[in-house]
């Protein structure tokens, strides 16, 4: 009786390892555990056993058993892990094929600029202010110390409307408006950004329609070093920390003592190339203390007050930061040119 | 201006200053310097030859062959094509092994069998602008004056081993059209002493007096007017130091009279006319305004015709001169003019502008008065010039000057504080400092406690308030002196306002959904003026246009957006998405600014979207750009108050456009393009929306507040129902909506049907609606409630029935 369960065993563990799948398995489980199964047959024989043996057969009779079933839930596993893994493999994917192509958008490369900006001299305590694009006279250069008769506001230079509109030929205007709103108190401290038209035929360096950024800041203590501290900051923000500024006096009517701002040029490290034209120096913006006749005719109290302006060409940053060779890109938008802005910096 | 290096020394003391470090110190305290040139540059071994023999080449017609004594060893021989070659001359060689411009190496050579040891040069081959060489050798090799010595450098002897420094003048430094100005400038920078020209005039017995008269009517446009007169001046080419430094200056010599006016224009930024007195057909001058209709001939044998507004100079009769821009051809000085009549005139700016501009006439004088001249520089100059015309010409000056005098300008006194200059520079210097600055400057100050009294010189026009006196000290004390500081006082909160916040959100917005930001132009032409304008107003026109397609102001942005689309897709991107925010400009009434409203336009065209290896290829449609703008509502939390309703308009699909409505007020359009546009630009199916970008950002909307998750779940009922074509799921939405009461929270269409098995002219709209009570599960029993008045109230006003 020891022999046979013993021989029941070996006999049903071989039939599990060979079984092939599941099904084959179950039949295992059913022909040598059911009830009608051979170790159930042996274990009728009991009867003519001894009270000693009876329990011993017992016991081995439950080893045989466990033995098997644990062989069948093991090999159940295996079967069942293999059927998974068939089914991965059939599921295989080339992992190396594209994926499915989101549609992305940028913004215009002056945009970047101009943001870019803004958002340097919010941190410094400015707000932007806009204005119309079609401007008085008055505004664009009358309240900017221009007078009527002026050279350097001459017909051939704007595009007018009328005698007494016409395009803005730079955003000051929007700062003589804003001064006017501040009833002559100050402090004042704002940037405009807007597009600005001239005169001008259309080639690689020049655009009838460009972008200006300006800035005004007045209150009580402005002084001359405010500007050049400021200035310091906004260049080296945008151009890099290892840049240089220098100003030179220059000369706008608005203000009084003026300067244009030169950087020092990146490409030449300051020794002088094409780009710098040898001078190691490359100019950015115009700028200057505010002329007593602006705030003046504004209403503000140039005994009182003082300040600083300042101004520059979004076209132009952009040409310098990222080496474009023709203004007319800016406006053809073309999408091989705009699609190499999209890469966020 | 060009700053000849080697003539500033006759007034400033250089010594230790090389012509670059004196350029970037101008550059540094008041004027560009725009280039430095070396006028010998790239120039070696040329000298002074003398031509011994000259036959003509035997093999050549247009050859000469010439002997050359080059001061060194055997004469050599020279192959020379220029016409005026001659036995005789003095010229300039190109030695074998001399070097010209461009790295030109003049080597031996045989030319038409005769071999050539070098070249004979022009002026152009030295380097010369054509323009500034004399006429008579402008065609030909230079010929040097027959006391040169044979064998010398020959720039040398031209005076080229000069730098030139390029000052880009600014309107307000007309002081530095002069060499005296710049002296004075540099004098100033390196604090060095400026030396004015010594004028000592030997006079004859006569009076200029008994030979002229000056007359002056038009006093306020000519205040001063100097003349004088020199008798026996012979015409011959001045000599080559100031052909040279005329011709550094950008002026082309001429003969010693012309010259020498040219070099007192540059040396005192005077200009000066001279006369040939035998010519000018009587004893008297009169400076008057021109009669309209009046004509004269300029010397440029150009017939002018004149007004009131231009000032001329006469014999008492007919103009002998356009003031101050050209003289006359009546009065011209020529080759055998013996007594010459020298103008020394001050013309204010004013109407010599409107003398040149009328004429397109601009010249070296005419530019200097228009940008203003010292006027008590007018006598100075004339003495001056009579000097040289003694000393060159051979003239004799006849004693005194006649003058017609109604000047009144005196220098300008203006005085500063000093706390008032360190304010406004943030600096912290002292009177005395300020005063030594301003005192290089050649102005005189006087000090009082803080208070500094500065009396200007009249050259310096440009100085006339206390602000003016700051920059003089600011940039003369360097700002590279200055201090950097950020402005301390009351702070100010730095933000964008609410509207330049939001517009920014709707950029990346439309970035984020694929499409590119465009900037274009806001001048268009007449036909672009008028398409897809929102609202139809009088377009505004440019007074003087620069061309027909950039002369009116913009009403839309979408005709740019397709010239975008159209650009790019004919260079193979034909699947484009792009959008654009700015201005468009509405005509108010007459007297007004326009009304200018900015705008929100969008334009796509193609394949919207592509998954090229699973073979998907979608083209944009309709709703793509309905979708994007329902994002882009919902995201300013207006998208409730936002209706589409069907639109036809011009340039417009007429079945696939709408109006977009907020709060029931129009604020724009989308829908897809008229075919027959699409086909004249040569587009695929193009979509576009625009819109008022103010309307959108401008509408309040309520604040943001949290609202409870729901605890409860919702119930979902769907709908199918046959209505007739016509009928649209916007209207029946509304009716579902209206009818649901408050339980029904959520209105969907999800199927669309129209296909064969409907009835002729009907359709299957199926709406998905969902129920939801915040306070309760809701029972079947409320649902049917609600839903039965849903289907009542789309059956009675819509017709619609229940799909079976
Ligand atoms: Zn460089």
């Amino acid at each position: 009786m020891q022999e046979r369960l013993k021989e029941l065993q070996t006999e049903a563990l071989e039939k599990i390892a060979q079984a092939a799948d599941l099904k084959e398995l179950n039949d295992i489980r059913v022909s040598y555990l059911g009830k009608k199964g051979p170790i159930t047959e042996v274990l009728k024989g009991m009867g003519k056993l001894t009270a000693e043996e009876r329990p011993k057969m017992g016991a081995l009779a439950n080893e045989v058993r466990d033995a098997i079933s644990s062989g069948i839930e093991e090999k159940h596993k295996q079967l069942e892990a293999a059927a998974v893994e068939a089914k991965l493999a059939g599921e295989t994917i080339d992992v190396t094929l594209p994926g499915r192509p989101m549609k992305t958008g940028h913004r215009h490369p002056l945009t970047n600029v101009i943001e870019e900006i803004e958002d340097l001299f919010i941190g410094m305590g400015y707000t932007v202010e806009e204005g119309p694009e079609v401007e008085k006279d008055y505004y664009n250069f009358e309240a900017l110390n221009l007078p009527k008769g002026h050279p350097a506001r001459d017909m051939q230079d704007s595009f007018y409307i009328t005698e007494e509109f016409l395009l803005r030929t730079h955003t000051s205007p929007v700062q003589a408006r804003t001064m006017e709103k501040h009833k002559g108190k100050g402090p004042v401290k704002i940037i405009c950004p807007g597009k600005v038209y001239r005169r001008d035929n259309d080639d690689a360096t020049h655009s009838h329609q460009f972008m200006q950024i300006e800035g005004l800041v007045i209150d009580e203590n402005i002084r001359m070093t405010d500007l050049k501290g400021t200035l310091q900051v906004f260049a080296k923000k945008m151009f890099g920390e290892d840049r240089e500024i220098r100003l030179r006096p220059s000369f706008f009517p608005f203000t009084e003592p003026s300067v244009e701002m030169d950087i020092s040029c990146k490409i030449c490290s300051g020794k002088g190339c094409s780009v710098c034209k040898k001078t190691g120096w490359i100019e950015i913006l115009g700028a200057g203390m505010v002329h007593p006749n602006v705030l003046e005719m504004a209403g503000f109290d140039s005994k009182k007050y003082t300040g600083f302006a300042f101004g520059m060409g979004p076209e132009r940053i952009a040409m310098l930061k990222y080496g474009v060779d023709d203004i007319r890109h800016f406006y053809t938008n073309d999408v091989r040119f705009l699609q190499q802005f999209s890469i966020h910096e | 201006m060009y700053v000849s290096y080697k003539w500033l020394q006759d007034y400033v003391d250089l010594t230790g200053v090389s012509p670059d470090e004196l350029a970037e110190k101008i550059t540094k305290s008041g004027i560009e310097v725009e280039g430095v040139e070396t006028l010998n540059e790239g120039i070696s071994g040329v000298v002074v030859g003398y031509v011994l023999e000259r036959e003509k080449h035997p093999d050549a017609d247009k050859l000469n062959k010439c002997q050359v004594d080059i001061g060194a060893g055997e004469p050599v021989q020279i192959i020379c094509g220029a016409p005026n070659v001659d036995k005789g001359q003095k010229v300039a060689v190109a030695t074998v092994g001399a070097v010209l411009p461009g790295n030109f190496k003049i080597k031996k050579a045989k030319l038409r069998g005769e071999v050539s040891n070098g070249m004979i040069c022009s002026l152009q081959e030295l380097g010369f602008e054509s323009k500034l060489v004399a006429k008579e050798y402008s065609e030909g090799i230079y010929v040097f004056p027959e006391d040169t010595e044979i064998g010398t450098n020959a720039l040398d002897q031209l005076f080229r081993d000069d730098q030139v420094l390029e000052l880009g003048l600014t309107p307000n430094r007309a002081d530095c059209q002069s060499m005296l100005g710049v002296a004075y400038e540099v004098g100033a920078i390196l604090g060095r002493e400026v030396k004015l020209p010594q004028t000592e005039v030997k006079t004859g017995t006569e009076k200029a007096a008994d030979y002229i008269k000056v007359t002056v009517d038009a006093k306020e446009d000519n205040p001063l007017y100097v003349a004088k007169v020199i008798k026996n001046v012979t015409i011959k080419p001045s000599p080559l130091w100031m052909q040279a430094r005329l011709t550094a200056a950008g002026i082309r010599p001429h003969n010693n009279v012309v010259d020498i006016t040219n070099y007192i224009l540059i040396e005192y930024g005077q200009p000066l006319h001279a006369f040939d007195y035998d010519r000018l057909g009587s004893k008297e001058i009169v400076v008057r305004r021109a009669a309209d209709g009046e004509e004269m001939l300029t010397l440029d044998n150009a017939k002018r015709k004149l007004t009131a507004d231009h000032l001329v100079i006469t014999n008492g009769q007919v103009p002998v001169a356009l003031a101050g821009v050209m003289g006359g051809a009546n009065s011209e000085v020529q080759a055998n003019t013996t007594t010459v009549l020298l103008e020394s005139a001050y013309f204010t700016g004013g109407t010599i502008r409107k003398s040149s501009k009328d004429h397109g006439l601009r010249s070296e004088a005419s530019s200097r008065y228009e940008k203003g001249v010292d006027p008590h520089r007018a006598r100075p100059a004339a003495e001056r010039a009579a000097q040289l015309l003694a000393e060159y010409a051979g003239g004799e000056v006849l004693e005194g000057s006649v003058e017609a005098d109604h000047l009144s300008v005196e220098p300008a006194v203006v005085s500063v504080d000093i706390n008032k200059i360190n304010r406004l520079l943030g600096t912290e210097l002292s009177v005395q400092q300020a005063a030594d600055i301003l005192n290089r400057l050649q102005f005189s100050t006087s000090v009082d406690g803080g208070e500094l009294t500065v009396t200007v010189p009249t050259r310096r026009g440009d100085i006339t308030i206390e602000e003016d006196l700051i920059e003089e000290v600011g940039r003369l004390y360097g700002y590279d002196n200055l201090a950097t500081t950020l402005p301390i006082g009351s702070s100010t909160p730095g933000h964008l306002s609410d509207y330049q916040k939001k517009r920014r959100m709707v950029r990346g917005f439309l970035e984020g959904a694929g499409l590119y930001q465009a900037v274009t132009y806001s001048l268009t032409s007449e036909e672009k003026s008028l398409q897809f304008a929102m609202e139809a107003r009088t377009p505004i026109k440019l007074a003087m246009p620069m061309s027909e397609e950039r002369s009116i102001l913009r009403l839309s942005i979408i005709p740019h957006l397709l010239e975008v689309l159209k650009y790019n897709a004919a260079r193979q991107n034909d699947s484009l998405a792009i959008y654009e925010t700015g201005s468009v400009f509405l005509s108010t009434d007459e007297g007004d600014l326009p009304e200018e409203k900015e705008h929100l336009s969008a334009a796509v065209t193609g394949l919207w979207e592509t998954h090229p290896w699973q073979g998907e290829k979608k083209p944009v449609d309709f709703f793509v750009l309905k979708g994007i703008l329902e994002g882009l509502f919902s995201k300013l939390g207006i998208l409730d108050s936002i209706e589409f309703r069907k639109l036809e308009k011009e340039g417009m699909h007429p079945g696939r456009t709408a109006e977009v409505l907020l709060a029931g007020i129009s604020i724009g359009f989308v829908g897809q393009i008229h075919p027959k546009v699409e086909k004249e630009l040569d587009l695929k199916e193009t979509y576009v929306f625009e819109l008022s970008l103010k309307a959108i950002l401008a509408e309040e909307v309520a604040p943001l507040k949290y609202e409870a998750i729901p605890r409860y779940p919702s119930i979902t009922r769907d709908i199918a129902l046959v209505v007739d074509k016509t009928t649209t799921a916007g209207e029946l939405s509304t009716i579902i909506k209206d009818a649901g009461g408050k339980l029904l929270k959520d209105v969907n269409v999800f199927d669309l049907y129209e296909g064969d098995r409907m009835e002729p002219g009907k359709k299957s709209i199926a709406f998905s609606l969902k129920y939801f009570d915040p306070e309760r599960t809701l029972t079947d029993e409320d649902i049917v409630k609600a839903h039965d008045k849903v289907l009542d109230a789309v059956k009675e006003k819509a017709g619609a029935v229940l799909r079976g």
